[in-house]
């Protein structure tokens, strides 16, 4: 029992619902609080960034089209899947980080909440947000909440799970699809939880997440021409006022966040007006 | 025989009496009219004739003003409740409304655009916009912000020469309901109508300062941008500029809403109703000479029925009567600065040399003033820059489809949304092609409407936020989650 060899899993990207190594064939240690050697993640490249944009960009046509309803179907098998795996995520969360079992239990639980949370939003974002607007004239006319269309994010360091959940839950539930960079030095669960959204019919494209270096990435996701929106709640203060000002070059439209709330999700909502006459 | 049926209208002007224009304006500071150091001419662009002279501000007028504001904010208007804050606003749609006529004319004299446009759209528009947001001003804990949201303080707003008085509105009213103080800068060419608004501030007996008005150029905008005193910015005016404001205040803590350019695409369908199409072609692009940044400036024409709607636009564009702003029967007036017309006219230049033909209705341009006549260019493709550059004048660019969806691709291959249109008398079709246009504002079987009540703003590079609705209010309260 005892001299049995653990197989160790290689944590690899995940990108248009697949899981390819970074085309760069770099990758950096990540360590436990005492310093112990864990895994070799990959340091996601530029081209990878690139990628995972295409990716994003051709699924989010289609994840924009399904039915509010199945939305909410996905986000909650999201949640199934994650409550699943519990014991997995708290070890995971125990090793990298080194907090007490009971502390990532509790992130881990607060994690699934929060995506059965998010999961109700689906159906009820736009009757929050939208408007019929009484014109002074003979038309119809009403405002809408639509998606945005390809967002990235960069999640914060901790909380890694519960974190990274905050970071793609309230964009896609906006018919958005995502690239999310995850939390440098605890990257484990963000790549365990590539694997729950694997198993939980979110199509190919829709959540994408790279790991690597915040500095490295974050710049190069700011003048991303087809990036349409960032969310650097993961990001600390002192880079704000550079990463806006690079992404003003297709006036990206970039917030930081404190708390999960209605109003996460629509940032990353456009509202759309719509005008047509009312006569015989 | 019948060719000499043809019907002259007799000239219908307006009286100018209505109005008068001070030989030289200060600025609008702390309630009051304080004079300008700098002063340049504001003209007539359909006679070149000078109407006045505007101060143009620099640090010192903005200074002033930005203090001003503050001091009527921490003193005053901050602490006045929503409800009497709301009656000022109503008193002055009110004002607004008497002296309608009077802004009409002035707005026409300034801007060149037709009275008839004037005097049936801004400024009762205008005055409307006032009314909406009257109302709003005691009920900001219902506007889904949470029950107390704030208000950010001083509001630096600058505004575009095409619509003067009306862009006036949708940044003052909202700004004042939600009870911030404001510092305006109106376009350079453009600020007399602003500058009676600050007399109707006055009538209104606003307190000193909650409204304060400084004319100038793009320097004295850019003062307002990087003024430390400022809590949020609100811009109308080109993408080019926008970004500007964007990099300006990126690094800051303000706040900032941009409504910018665009290319709009206003697609006809082969089962639309054909005539009313062509009406809505018309006041999709010559609206205001074209000077609208919502501008269906893109036909997209579906393949089989785009030689009927070209002769039958060609024919009502032929009609269309162009010349004297002040005239009651005009339907396109004058450019609004020598400026914008060398602009539509290079833009122009290059739908020639690129391949696209030309066709301009025929009619007499008067021979002073800044004039274009209407103009379509047929055989424009997707990469000529009269597809994708804004031109802002009479100018219309021609593209075909055959399929819906090649109609929407060609629609959204542009970096603006703010607006689009569709025409269809079939309903499903309508509502498929409203979600799949990515812009803010769709119009469906009819173009260029506006109301205060109903959001307008652009998706990707045509701007950030709102303005009208609640949506727009809420860029004038703090009190979401995010930064």
């Amino acid at each position: 029992m005892s001299n049995r060899i653990d197989v160790k899993k290689t944590y690899k990207l995940f990108i248009n619902g697949a899981f390819p190594r970074t085309e760069s064939g770099r990758t950096y240690e990540v360590k436990n609080a005492k310093g112990v050697f864990i895994a070799n993640p990959c340091l996601a490249s530029r081209k990878d960034l690139k990628d995972a944009v295409v990716a994003a960009r051709a699924a989010q046509h289609g994840w924009n089209k399904a039915t509010a309803y199945n939305k909410g179907q996905i986000l909650y098998r999201l949640a199934e899947m994650l409550e699943g795996r519990r014991a997995q995520f708290v070890d995971e969360i125990v090793t990298v980080t080194g907090v007490s079992k009971a502390k990532a239990e509790k992130e881990v639980t607060d994690s699934v909440d929060r995506l059965v949370w998010y999961a109700g939003w689906t159906d009820k974002i736009s009757s929050l947000s939208g408007a019929l607007n009484p014109v002074a004239g003979p038309y119809y006319n009403f405002t809408i909440p639509e998606s945005m269309g390809v967002i990235a994010a960069i999640a914060p360091e901790t909380p890694s799970l519960l974190g990274l959940i905050d970071s793609i839950a309230p964009i896609i539930v906006g018919g958005n699809t995502v690239v999310v960079l995850a939390s440098t030095k605890a990257p484990l669960s963000a790549i365990s939880f590539a694997e729950v959204i694997a198993t939980s019919d979110v199509p190919a494209g829709v959540i994408n997440i790279l790991t690597g270096k915040k500095d490295e990435i974050t710049p190069w996701m700011a003048s991303h021409m087809d990036i349409d929106g960032l969310d650097i709640s993961g990001l600390g203060a002192k880079k704000h006022a550079e990463v806006k000002t690079a992404g003003t070059e297709n006036l990206k439209r970039i917030y930081s966040f404190k708390s999960a709330d209605p109003g996460r999700i629509l940032a990353f909502m456009e509202n759309k007006t719509v005008w047509h006459p009312i006569g015989l | 025989m019948e060719e000499k049926l043809s019907f002259e209208y007799a000239p219908a002007p307006e009286s100018r009496a209505l109005v008068t224009i001070k030989p030289k304006y200060g600025h609008f500071i702390g309630g009051k009219f304080v004079a300008g150091s700098k002063h340049f001419p504001t003209i007539n662009p359909a006679t070149e004739e000078v109407l006045s002279q505007i101060s143009l501000a620099g640090k010192a007028d903005v200074d002033a003003a930005v203090k001003a504001a503050r001091k009527a904010y921490t003193t005053t208007w901050s602490k006045m409740s929503g409800k009497e804050r709301g009656k000022y606003l109503f008193r002055i749609a009110r004002i607004m409304q008497e002296r309608s006529r009077e802004f009409a004319v002035l707005e026409t004299l300034d801007n060149g655009k037709p009275i008839r446009e004037s005097r049936d759209v801004d400024v009762p528009l205008a005055a409307a916009h006032f009314f909406y947001h009257a109302g709003w001003a005691d009920k900001l804990e219902y506007a889904g912000l949470g029950t107390t949201p704030k208000a950010h303080g001083v509001a630096g707003q600058i505004i575009p020469w095409n619509f003067p008085l009306l862009m006036l509105a949708w940044k003052v009213a909202p700004a004042l309901a939600a009870g911030n103080t404001v510092v305006l800068k109106p376009a350079e060419t453009t600020s007399l109508t602003a500058l009676l608004f600050a007399e109707v501030c006055q009538q209104a007996e606003l307190p000193a300062g909650v409204v304060n008005i400084v004319t100038g150029d793009g320097s004295t905008g850019a003062l307002i941008v990087n003024h430390p005193g400022i809590d949020k910015i609100a811009f109308t005016g080109s993408t080019e500029v926008g970004k500007i404001i964007a990099r300006a205040v990126a690094p800051t803590n303000k706040s900032v809403t941009l409504e910018l350019g665009g290319k709009a695409a206003n697609i006809i369908f082969e089962d639309a109703a054909i005539d009313e199409s062509v009406e809505g072609i018309v006041n999709g692009i010559f609206f205001n000479q074209g000077h609208v940044c919502c501008a269906g400036s893109r036909l997209i024409l579906q393949e089989s029925i785009a030689d009927e709607v070209i002769e039958k636009l060609k024919n009502r564009m032929a009609k269309i009567r162009v010349g004297d702003p002040m005239d009651k029967n005009t339907d396109l007036g004058a450019i609004n600065s020598k400026e914008q017309l060398l602009k539509i006219r290079e833009l122009s230049a290059a739908g020639d040399s690129e391949g696209a033909q030309r066709w301009s209705a025929p009619c007499d341009l008067p021979g002073k003033g800044f004039w274009f006549a209407p103009t379509i260019f047929t055989g424009v493709t997707q990469a000529h820059r009269i597809a994708r550059e804004e031109i802002f004048g009479p100018v219309l660019s021609v593209l075909t489809f055959r399929t819906p969806q090649e109609a929407i691709d060609k629609a959204n291959n542009t970096p603006f949304g703010l607006s689009a249109g569709i025409w269809s008398e079939k309903g499903s079709k309508v509502l498929w092609a409203s979600q799949q246009l990515r812009a803010g504002v769709i119009w469906a079987n009819t173009f260029n409407k506006f109301d205060p009540t109903s959001p307008f703003g652009g998706y990707k590079e045509s701007g950030w936020g709102r303005e009208g609705g609640r949506h727009g209010l809420s860029a004038y309260l703090k009190g979401v989650s995010h930064e």
